[in-house]
Formats: C-alpha cells, sequence, structure tokens
C-alpha cells in the first residue's frame, strides 16, 4: 500500500478496479493546517482525467502493471507502434493514453510498455533521453551573460528552455522526470 | 562534460536571492531589531497536530525558532529577529521544501496590529516601487493592505459556513480549496482573526475568547507568513499543548516531549507578537518564479 507521502508524478494507483496514473501532482498545507495532495489523474483503461484531492491519512493500492521490453518503430494515423522484441508482436497506443510522454519517443527506442493483462495501456520511459533541436531562435549577439535560455523545440514537438549557446540541429539529452534540458549530447 | 546546466541557469536568480536577504537584514537592523541565531537542534518543538518535525538523535530539528525566541522575549529583549533553516518532514511541493528558510520577528509590547505594519514596510522597502508583477499579475503594495476577518472570508468564499467546516474538521480543506484560490491577487490581503482552536500559541482577542489573535498574509494569493499576539499564560499555553499532543498521538503521530523550559519562562513574558514569514518564497514573488524549486541552489531531488 502506498500512502500520501508516496504521492508524486507519474505514480500509477488502483482506483475502483483500474489502474491510473498521476499526471499532475502538487502537495499544500493552508497556515497551520492539514496536508493536502492534490492529484490529477489519468484512468489508464478510458484515459478519463480528473481532478482528486488527498488528505494525509490516506492509501492506496498500487497498480501492478506487467511490464514488456519494447521497441518504439513508428507514428501512423493508427498511432504509436510498439514492437516486442521478442515475439515481434506489434501494439499501438494513441496519443490519448500516451499524454506527454509521446514527446520522448525517439525511433528503435527501447522502452517498457505497461500491461493490463493482455492490453497495453502506457509506457515506462527512460531517465533520459536524446532529442534533436528542430527549432530555437540563434543565439542574440551581445548576450553573454551565463546562465540565460530561450525556448527551443525538438524533434518530437516538445518545447523547452535549453542554454542560450544551443543551436538549431543539436542532439540535446532531456529528463524525462522533469522534462528539463540536461546536457548537449557530443556526437 | 558540460556544467550542470540546472545550476548555471540559476545564478541570477540566485544573485538576487542574496541582495533580498541582505535587504531584509538591513530592514530589521535599521529598526532596531537585534539578529539572534539559536540551535536549529532542539529537544522539543510546539506540539503541533500538522506539522511533523525530523528526530536527530534523542532531539529534533526545529520546525520554528518560536520557542527560542520567545524564551528570550521572556527575559526581557525587546525586538528580535532571526533568518534560519527549518525543517518539517514530508512537506514538498511547488511551493514547499522539507527544508526552507524562515524570517522570524518578535516585539515586545506591541500586538498583531503592529506586525501588519511591518509587513508592509518590509515589502515597500525590499521593491523598487510601490507595486511588484508575479505570474503576469501586478500586484499593488501601497499600504495600508485589506484586511479580512476569517469569518468574513468564509461567508464570502466557502460553500458551508465556518461553524459547519469546524464541527466537520473541513476548515483546513475549505480554506485551501475555497478560500485561498479566491482572495485578492492585485492586493496583498491579510486574512486575521483565526478560530481560536486554530491558533495554539495566540492570545485570543480580550473581547471574544473564540477568536485569537492570529492573522495569514496572502501575497498574489500565495500565503507568505503566519503571525498572532503571543499567548503569555503558562497555565493556558500548558493547556494547549496538551489538546494537541493528545491529539496526535490519538492520530498515531510522533509523541512530542514537553517544552519544558519554555513553558516555566512563559510566565515572564509580557504582551508580544510574533510572525514567521517563508523567504523562499517571499524571493518567488521579488523574482518573479512560479516554483520553490528555482529560488534554491539545490532541491532535494537534486542532491
Amino acid at each position: 500500500m502506498y500512502s500520501c507521502s508516496d504521492l508524486k508524478k507519474g505514480l500509477k494507483l488502483l482506483i475502483d478496479g483500474d489502474p491510473h496514473v498521476i499526471v499532475q501532482y502538487d502537495f499544500t498545507k493552508p497556515g497551520k493546517g492539514q496536508a493536502l495532495y492534490k492529484c490529477k489523474l489519468r484512468n489508464m483503461i478510458t484515459g478519463a482525467l480528473f481532478d482528486r484531492t488527498y488528505r494525509s491519512g490516506e492509501s492506496f493500492s498500487p497498480a501492478s502493471l506487467e511490464e514488456r521490453d519494447m521497441q518504439y518503430l513508428y507514428q501512423d494515423d493508427s498511432g504509436y507502434v510498439f514492437m516486442d522484441k521478442k515475439s515481434y508482436e506489434q501494439v499501438i497506443l494513441t496519443e490519448e493514453t500516451l499524454g506527454d510522454d509521446k514527446y520522448f519517443l525517439v525511433d528503435n527506442m527501447d522502452v517498457e510498455i505497461l500491461m493490463y493483462g493482455e492490453r497495453a495501456i502506457g509506457i515506462s520511459l527512460p531517465i533520459f533521453v536524446n532529442l534533436r533541436v528542430s527549432q530555437s531562435d540563434p543565439w542574440v549577439k551581445g548576450d553573454t551573460a551565463a546562465g540565460n535560455n530561450k525556448p527551443a523545440t525538438v524533434e518530437t514537438g516538445y518545447t523547452l528552455q535549453v542554454p542560450s549557446f544551443v543551436d538549431e540541429g543539436t542532439l540535446i539529452q532531456i529528463d524525462t522526470r522533469t522534462g528539463n534540458y540536461v546536457t548537449r549530447v557530443k556526437e | 562534460m558540460e556544467p550542470n546546466w540546472q545550476l548555471v541557469r540559476k545564478l541570477s536568480t540566485l544573485k538576487k536571492r542574496a541582495r533580498i536577504i541582505q535587504q531584509i537584514r538591513a530592514f530589521f537592523i535599521a529598526h532596531d531589531f537585534l539578529e539572534i541565531e539559536t540551535p536549529h537542534r532542539i529537544p522539543a518543538n510546539a506540539p503541533e497536530l500538522n506539522i511533523e518535525a525530523i528526530p536527530t538523535d534523542d532531539w529534533f530539528l526545529q520546525t520554528s525558532p518560536e520557542l527560542c525566541m520567545k524564551r528570550l522575549l521572556a527575559a526581557g529583549y525587546d525586538r528580535l529577529f532571526q533568518i534560519c533553516r527549518c525543517w518539517r518532514s514530508g512537506e514538498r511541493g511547488t511551493r514547499h521544501l522539507p527544508e526552507y528558510s524562515m524570517l522570524e520577528w518578535y516585539h515586545r509590547h506591541h500586538d498583531y496590529h503592529r506586525l501588519m505594519d511591518d509587513c508592509e514596510a518590509l515589502f515597500l522597502d525590499i521593491s523598487s516601487g510601490d507595486q511588484l508583477t508575479w505570474h503576469n499579475n501586478i500586484i499593488d503594495l501601497t499600504p495600508p493592505w485589506p484586511r479580512i476577518t476569517v469569518s468574513e472570508a468564509f461567508a464570502q468564499f466557502s460553500s458551508i459556513t465556518l461553524e459547519t467546516a469546524l464541527v466537520t474538521n473541513e476548515f483546513d480543506t475549505i480554506m485551501a480549496l475555497e478560500i485561498e484560490p479566491n482572495l485578492p491577487i492585485d492586493r496583498p490581503t491579510f486574512l486575521i482573526e483565526y478560530p481560536a482552536q486554530h491558533a495554539s500559541l495566540a492570545r485570543t482577542k480580550p473581547s471574544d475568547p473564540l477568536i485569537a489573535e492570529r492573522f495569514e498574509l496572502y501575497v498574489g494569493g500565495m500565503e507568505i507568513a503566519n503571525a498572532f499576539s503571543e499567548l503569555t499564560d503558562p497555565a493556558e499555553q500548558q493547556l494547549r499543548f496538551n489538546q494537541e499532543e493528545t491529539q496526535r498521538r490519538e492520530a498515531g503521530k510522533t509523541p512530542y516531549p514537553p517544552a519544558v523550559a519554555f513553558l516555566k519562562e512563559l510566565d515572564t513574558l509580557d504582551p508580544s507578537c510574533g510572525i514567521a514569514l517563508g523567504v523562499d518564497r517571499l524571493i518567488m514573488l521579488f523574482c518573479d518564479k512560479d516554483v520553490i524549486d528555482d529560488v534554491v541552489s539545490f532541491t532535494p531531488e537534486e542532491l
């Protein structure tokens, strides 16, 4: 069982018999009052999104999902296509099911597919992924202050803040837990 | 290897943070306050149902320096301030860190109204003008800032009455989910006069024993400071500590030892007032940052 202190983004819980994932999480505490744990949850079966606030003392059942080693192949009209590396069986996940995880998929990347019985309902990403910057405004001459950043969009359409010295076409490493820039990748 | 970008990008904010903390110090020194340091590791914090101290050997890390600060007041010190670290177990969110910086200040022979004036003066001293911009909202700092009683806030914003919320133990939930989100954004706001049972260390109003002389300061809808006129009656304080401690034990929480020296010396405490202000949140406001992570060098996750 999980307690409120275990709650965090990405945690998977069993609620009313269905696996749910926490897609947004915040801890709040009014004054000297009782702690509140604000979660936005996604039902991993139906895709339904909803908000729920828990109070300390509540407990939760983990959603025990089987993880299967697969490779991400490509995206087409049907969705995001993955292949079991042993059986070559293919599964398709929709954009809704993947949520923001879709931004961190690179062709031929190894991922864990989360299975609910025989049904694929989500993925478990590696902590770090490398993605190429597809659009970012050039470095402004004269902007020499250390620590200045600028927005950049990577090949998957994800936009994040990067250091001003990162150019278009650069391969960068991103932390999938926070979505933050980590470093440039040497090629 | 490239330098850690998450640290590099914080440089300008951390410079501003250092400057603000220097301004806070200068403000209090200019107003004839004595800066005090008290031990971070103490035998007992004030027992509070919803605050979990972190044990260290047989003692605890402080959840607030208040007991030591009040012992100094009780010994006759007039105006005190401290900027220090406090620890509260399990508190982590976009506005919470389990280890954070607290500013506390105290006046002997004044009540909580004086602290509201101080807050206004401190903010105006730190800001270069009479407004600040946070979350794309302009916050007008011109004093006096609005004061709203808890009772008025419930009447205006809550789906249930204050009396019901107190009986059904929904006071905190209503405060967090219905009142805080509806407080004014364009003006700092003092939420004043809390129900006595929500102010264990505060004096009640002479005119109404059910209302405590406590306030919370909200700026941009974010809770910044908690303040009250101090309870100076040792017997009453002992009784309230016992009630909190009983509730803690009933809820299965770590039992806290009694704050013996504090309770003994409270006897010589003159009418006083004190306030605790979250320094990291104040810096969030002045650096226009949404998340507390952005105003500290390291979060626990980054260590």
